[in-house]
């Protein structure tokens, strides 16, 4: 084999790409397909949800499902938008307070020395491994006499703490130089200015990946809604959608609706991270458990 | 000299204040939420409760509620662990190692056409449990208007359709199926961007002293040059595989799972805590679980950690 063929990341295209390319590119198509049968899904109009045998892609598309949807009330009365209103808001505050709190600390593991600075950090890289459906049930516990139950905070509170998160951020500012640093004390910056100018501007692709993590989880998640809040207008989004979804006597009429609505909830997440997704591989080059 | 020396301490005191306040709500929040929770799980694990009455020791010296998972619990038993095991090996392990390939060959090809397909092998990662239930419940759909069922139907390979998420011999590999589906997330991404940082000059080094071929070149200089991205992607795979254990339930509707077919730890506990209120038994579940992941993640950091 000669030196041209096994360059990683080739310039140019090369015949011995061609054996990759049959493998991925119907592997990246497999993937894409239930995307693409629910994006048809939502466009369909009734009576083609109703066709047998079912048409993989939509004839004539409409968004009949989508004003459906937003017109459809839960069986409490509550309107939709007050569902999606509650979600933007748990969302765009968690993605906030966790950055901070996740760049902070992620600042004093890297650049300060103090007493159990490394057993903090390697129990946070154990943490990596807790799975929190694991401890559902003492997590209910500890959340219920905290008093956080049905209250609007639960959504937040209890998420704000992410391993992977402070992980990934810890690692990136392992990259800052400490004499940055050491020049911008003797210039007489104290912690909250060095954060702010120099720290957050250098590691802009980590925060980037947490704030996209953060939104996948808090966005996704159904698990505070389902446990915790008993007040429906406290609910958010994407538990309206699974008590939409999981009434299987509304199969095929609902289809439609269900389908617009996992949409809904689908297209933020990839809308951000195809902006981000360079920040994220930057931040991923750092990501490694030694 | 004294008065220098006093405004030294001084500074050095007002760091550690600062240090305590940049890392105190981090630590609250972290021990509260991920720390105590543990810890109650494994002493209510050596009670019972049933969140009426407080907590008492359970018999046995407390250890009933282990004894009784590991000699009475039959499901558990004949069911929660052969198909936990089978779920995550198929899913953790397996993922990961299709997860690195898939990496591996997109670090060979071109970038853009890499930027377009691994986003494409991403994107089922990120599209949440609600988007899952609802697309694989309509193509797996036993009704007509199942996508697959209308498939199998038409060109007859079937002659009625089968009730795929309600039937004990299909429930299972098809959580494993969607799970793998599902699986590409940001270990896959942080694998990629490993390979990619490689050092080339290593590869042509290693081909001087006369490596052969593409195998040998990701045995000896690949993967040890990324070890720390493998074991960050191991982790994520077994994190991933366990906590997408709630699908068979997302699936098939119900807890337990038709016959326990699909039923996995996750699933248990949750039938014991939240459905019949034995929170001591459940919390024993919870213990044996942590154990497993603790498990396999030693596993992989014996594969990949670097010793020191």
């Amino acid at each position: 084999m000669s030196l041209k063929t096994m360059q990683v990341s080739p310039k140019k295209f090369d015949k011995s790409q061609i054996k990759f390319y049959v493998i991925l590119i119907p592997m990246a198509f497999f993937m894409l397909l239930p995307v693409v049968y629910i994006f048809s899904q939502a466009l369909k109009p009734l009576d083609e949800l109703f066709l047998f045998p079912p048409r993989f892609l939509v004839q004539k598309p409409t968004l009949k499902n989508f004003t459906d949807l937003f017109r459809a009330a839960s069986g409490t009365g509550v309107p939709m938008t007050r569902y999606l209103f509650n979600s933007v808001i748990i969302t765009v505050v968690s993605i906030v307070v966790t950055l901070v709190i996740t760049t902070s600390t992620g600042y004093a593991l890297s650049k300060k020395s103090f007493k159990g600075k490394k057993l903090l950090f390697s129990i946070n890289q154990m943490a990596l491994m807790f799975v929190a459906i694991a401890v559902l049930i003492p997590r209910y516990l500890v959340i219920d006499t905290l008093g956080l139950n049905d209250n609007f905070f639960v959504h937040i509170v209890p998420y704000l703490a992410m391993p992977v998160g402070l992980f990934l951020v810890k690692q990136f500012i392992d990259q800052v130089p400490d004499e940055l640093i050491e020049a911008a004390k003797i210039d007489g910056a104290n912690d909250f200015h060095i954060l702010f100018k120099i720290i957050i501007p250098l590691i802009t692709p980590a925060l980037a990946t947490v704030a996209i993590l953060t939104f996948q989880m808090i966005w996704n998640s159904t698990e505070s809604s389902n446990l915790y809040i008993i007040t429906e207008t406290k609910k958010t989004f994407s538990f309206y959608l699974t008590t939409l979804t999981s009434n299987q006597v509304v199969s095929i009429a609902g289809a439609g609706m269900a389908a617009a609505a996992s949409l809904i909830m689908f297209v933020p997440n990839l809308a951000i991270f195809i902006i981000m997704q360079g920040k994220v591989m930057d931040t991923m080059s750092h990501s490694g458990i030694k | 000299m004294a008065e220098t020396l006093h405004s030294f301490k001084k500074e050095i005191n007002r760091d550690k204040v600062a240090t305590v306040l940049l890392i105190l709500p981090y630590i609250l929040l972290f021990s509260t939420f991920i720390i105590l929770p543990v810890l109650v799980a494994g002493l209510l694990s050596f009670t019972y409760f049933d969140l009426i009455q407080a907590p008492r020791l359970a018999d046995l010296y407390g250890t009933f509620n282990y004894v009784m998972l590991f000699t009475q619990d039959e499901n558990f038993l004949k069911y929660v662990i052969p198909n936990t095991l089978k779920y995550a090996i198929i899913v953790g392990p397996g993922g990961y190692i299709l997860a690195f390939l898939m990496a591996w060959m997109l670090s060979q090809i071109q970038a853009t056409p890499r930027k377009i397909i691994s986003l494409a092998l991403y994107t089922p990662s990120m599209v949440g449990g609600v988007f899952i239930a609802v697309v694989w419940r309509t193509l797996f759909s036993g009704n007509d208007d199942g996508y697959i069922n209308a498939l199998l139907l038409q060109y007859d390979f079937i002659d009625e359709a089968i009730q795929f998420l309600q039937s004990p011999e299909y429930l299972l590999n098809i959580m494993i199926f969607v799970s793998l589906w599902s699986s590409m997330g940001i270990g896959f991404l942080a694998m990629l961007a490993g390979l990619l940082n490689v050092d080339k000059t290593l590869y042509e080094a290693a081909y001087v002293d006369g490596i052969k071929n593409r195998f040998q070149e990701i045995i000896y200089i690949t993967i040890p040059q990324m070890k720390p991205q493998m074991l960050f992607g191991a982790v994520m795979a077994i994190v991933g595989a366990f906590n997408s254990g709630y699908i068979g339930v997302a699936l098939s509707g119900a807890n337990p799972t038709p016959q326990y077919s699909g039923q996995l730890i996750i699933n248990h506990i949750e039938d014991y805590g939240f459905i019949r209120y034995e929170m001591g038994y459940a919390a024993a579940i919870s213990v044996v679980l942590l154990l497993i992941i603790v498990l396999f993640s030693k596993v992989a950091y014996t594969l990949f950690g670097e010793r020191d």
